[in-house]
């Protein structure tokens, strides 16, 4: 089949011991978690709870110790990862700076850079947002037109960005914008660039988005004139575009493709008149797991599985935005624990966005057509 | 193609990947069809030693494990399993571990609860198994009623009893279900094989078949279709490796759990992929001359077989609503952590 390959690969050792460690800090942590809480999962926003996990060395797990990090292995950061998913955990104000901010500038950026920002993502105190996305550049990133200007000891900022989450609430802005204009027959994605953006430089304007549920949480970011220092640039003018693509198979397979809806399956389980229904989504979930850990292997063994990634995510979406509607099939939700009921409520009305963010259904489809030798 | 001397499963595959492909076609499976006994094919499989795959050293075999078997069987699904040499190699693995010394040629598998025996008209012996324990039975000795599944594989009735050869028990790790989990992973496998098969077919026909004036794989509702079909392709390959793992781990009455998980989700990858493949092959899929259906016969059989999706998914289902909600996580990760729980 192609080129695809989901070699199996083995829990680290010692993963029981960890697995007990983070579930009596969750256990601790978690009492007050309301349903919403869990059912918002990795898009919940919490210092205090992060601070917590930084505290115990579970932010930038991999990372080198001179940057706050604590050198351990891609699978035990998996492990954490998953253990925090599963108990439906608040771990939105670090996510994006454990996942992608640090390891991106880990690889690209200068030591400056990585000195002022790694040990502060890995005390749980410095939050990333992702600047990709504008009011006219969705999928199609590669029409972005938030610009950067060279002017004397930095660059200007303008433009705007969107679907930003949690922007109103982060320190930093990883932003891909343009620095030189695409040539005409040139590839599309030439010309742009990554900045480490300090959301507290004058010039920015942040616009909380209201969200169907009624919460704030993603935003409208506008740049007007912001003066970036000269370091503010990531890795090289004009390499943005393979930077930032270089990060997907980090960002498409974990456990966050797979774990959304997690704490609602296990709340149906308890209570489920039949079994057939929690057999196929327990069937799946067990398989969902084993592919996203061969893809950590493969990340861990420095591959870059992209496309491997694609599929994993792809395939994961589809189950957890299968779960609220299976669920319904069991059981009438409304007549069910309050706990369920409202665990339920919240996960269908943010199912939709499973198969948005971080790269759509369509877009992750496309790839891997391509690597099937279509197109 | 790599070299495998670390991984005699792969190495093994890839021998009968390249037998089946020079010698098993669509004809090999009409044959098959039309009851026919595949001799030629049986007799070159056979010859690379395939039967004593999971057959212990000190018995003279291989002394491999599931995970090593696993991908032979997906080579062998690959091709339409046109000879039972899973059969045999799952028969030879339960004789064994019972001490019975497992005879040469095809040796089917009969098991208390299942109404037929695969191929059972074409094999010499037949293991017969029954709770923990296995008999070897001279299949000549035996009243056949021929019966076929929809892929018009030899699916055959046992009508008179003969008496056993040798009988013995199985250690407690094969549990007291051997024969139906032997032959439900082995099912998986071989799904997962199929599957990969039909994607390649269905791609194939995709960028060569031209409607409006372009082949249809460059149409994105085609893309978007066969992307998922892959999808669906590698968590059959990913179900079914795992579901060899935990056999290795844990005995095959230990990986009840996994292999269910396999068989259910195989049999949901069947479904989904032989539709987008019929799909894509529109009319000339459906036909009789066309190889497609062959597979995809084969897949909704197979799916049927050792277990549906629904009978392992009340299982799966049962087994992790004893446990509770909270305790479904810990169980899930305690199944593939390494070491031991607290």
């Amino acid at each position: 089949m192609a080129g695809l390959r989901f070699d199996l690969r083995d829990s680290p050792p010692g993963s029981a011991a960890l697995r007990r460690e983070v579930r009596a800090f969750l256990a601790e942590q978690g009492r007050n978690w309301t349903p919403e809480v869990r059912g918002r999962s990795w898009m919940g926003f919490d210092r205090d709870f992060t601070r917590a996990v930084g505290a115990r060395g579970w932010i930038g797990m991999t990372w080198p110790k001179r940057y706050g990090g604590h050198e351990r292995s891609a699978m035990e950061r998996y492990v954490v990862l998953e253990e925090m998913l599963a108990a439906g955990a608040p771990v939105g104000a670090h996510w994006i700076g454990d996942r992608q901010s640090g390891p991106l500038l880990l690889r690209f950026g200068t030591e400056a850079q990585r000195m002022r920002v790694l040990p502060a993502i890995a005390r749980g105190e410095a939050a990333f947002c992702i600047g990709l996305s504008e009011p006219d550049s969705g999928s199609d990133l590669a029409s972005l037109r938030t610009r950067a200007e060279r002017v004397p000891g930095g660059w200007r900022l303008n433009g705007r960005k969107i679907w930003t989450s949690f922007a109103h609430l982060c320190d930093w802005m990883i932003a891909l914008v343009r620095t030189s204009p695409a040539e005409k027959d040139g590839p599309r994605h030439a010309g742009l660039s990554q900045f480490l953006v300090d959301l507290r430089l004058s010039g920015i304007s942040i616009r909380p988005i209201r969200e169907l549920t009624g919460e704030e949480g993603f935003n409208e970011v506008t740049f007007d004139d912001v003066l970036l220092p000269e370091d503010a640039l990531i890795g090289r003018e004009g390499e943005g575009w393979a930077q930032a693509t270089s990060e997907l198979a980090f960002e498409r397979s974990g456990p966050d493709r797979i774990l959304s809806s997690y704490p609602l399956l296990a709340a149906t389980a308890e209570v489920a008149p039949d079994p057939v229904p929690i057999g196929r989504m327990v069937a799946r979930l067990v398989t969902l797991r084993a592919m996203s850990l061969s893809v950590a292997g493969m990340l861990q063994d420095g591959q870059s599985p992209a496309r491997e990634a694609a599929l994993v995510k792809d395939l994961g979406n589809s189950f957890e935005q299968s779960v609220p509607e299976r669920v319904r099939d069991l059981l009438d939700v409304h007549n069910g624990p309050e706990e369920l009921r409202r665990l339920h409520a919240y996960v269908t009305q943010v199912a939709p966005t499973f198969s948005l963010r971080g790269g759509t259904r369509e877009i992750l489809r496309g790839i891997i057509a391509r690597e099937l030798g279509l197109r | 193609m790599a070299m495998h001397e670390d991984d005699p499963g792969a190495m093994l595959a890839e021998q009968v990947g390249r037998l089946l492909a020079e010698r098993a076609d669509a004809a090999s499976l009409r044959a098959v069809e039309r009851g026919e006994w595949p001799a030629a094919i049986w007799d070159a499989l056979e010859a690379l030693g395939l039967p004593l795959t999971l057959v212990p050293e000190a018995m003279g075999g291989a002394g491999l494990g599931w995970r090593a078997a696993g991908p032979v069987f997906v080579a062998l699904g690959h091709h339409g399993a046109p000879a039972p040499m899973g059969e045999t190699v799952v028969a030879a693995a339960l004789l064994s571990a019972a001490g019975i010394a497992p005879p040469a040629g095809p040796i089917a598998i009969a098991r208390d609860g299942a109404d037929c025996v695969p191929w059972g008209r074409h094999a010499r012996h037949l293991a017969l198994c029954e709770g923990d324990t296995v008999a070897l039975v001279d299949a000549a000795a035996l009243q056949w009623c021929h019966g076929t599944n929809i892929a018009r594989e030899p699916r055959d009735r046992i009508t008179g009893t003969g008496a056993p050869l040798a009988e013995g028990y199985l250690p407690a790790r094969f549990g007291v279900e051997a024969g139906l989990l032997g032959v439900a992973l082995l099912r998986a496998c071989l799904m997962a094989g199929a599957l990969a098969a039909v994607l390649d077919l269905a791609v194939d026909y995709a960028n060569t078949r031209k409607q409006f004036g372009r082949p249809i794989g460059r149409f994105q509702a085609i893309q978007q279709q066969l992307a998922a079909f892959a999808g669906e392709a590698a968590a059959a390959q990913v179900a079914a490796a795992n579901a060899c793992r935990a056999a290795d781990r844990h005995g095959l009455g230990g990986a009840a759990f996994e292999i269910g998980c396999a068989k259910i989700v195989a049999g949901e990858a069947a479904g989904a992929g032989a539709a987008i493949a019929h799909q894509v092959f529109a009319a000339i899929g459906f036909t009789e001359e066309h190889v497609l259906h062959h597979l995809t016969r084969r897949l909704w059989s197979w799916r049927e077989e050792a277990g549906t999706e629904r009978f392992w998914a009340a299982r799966v289902g049962r087994e992790v609503q004893a446990l509770g909600g909270a305790a479904l996580w810990p169980f899930l990760t305690a199944r593939d952590d390494q070491d031991p729980m607290p």
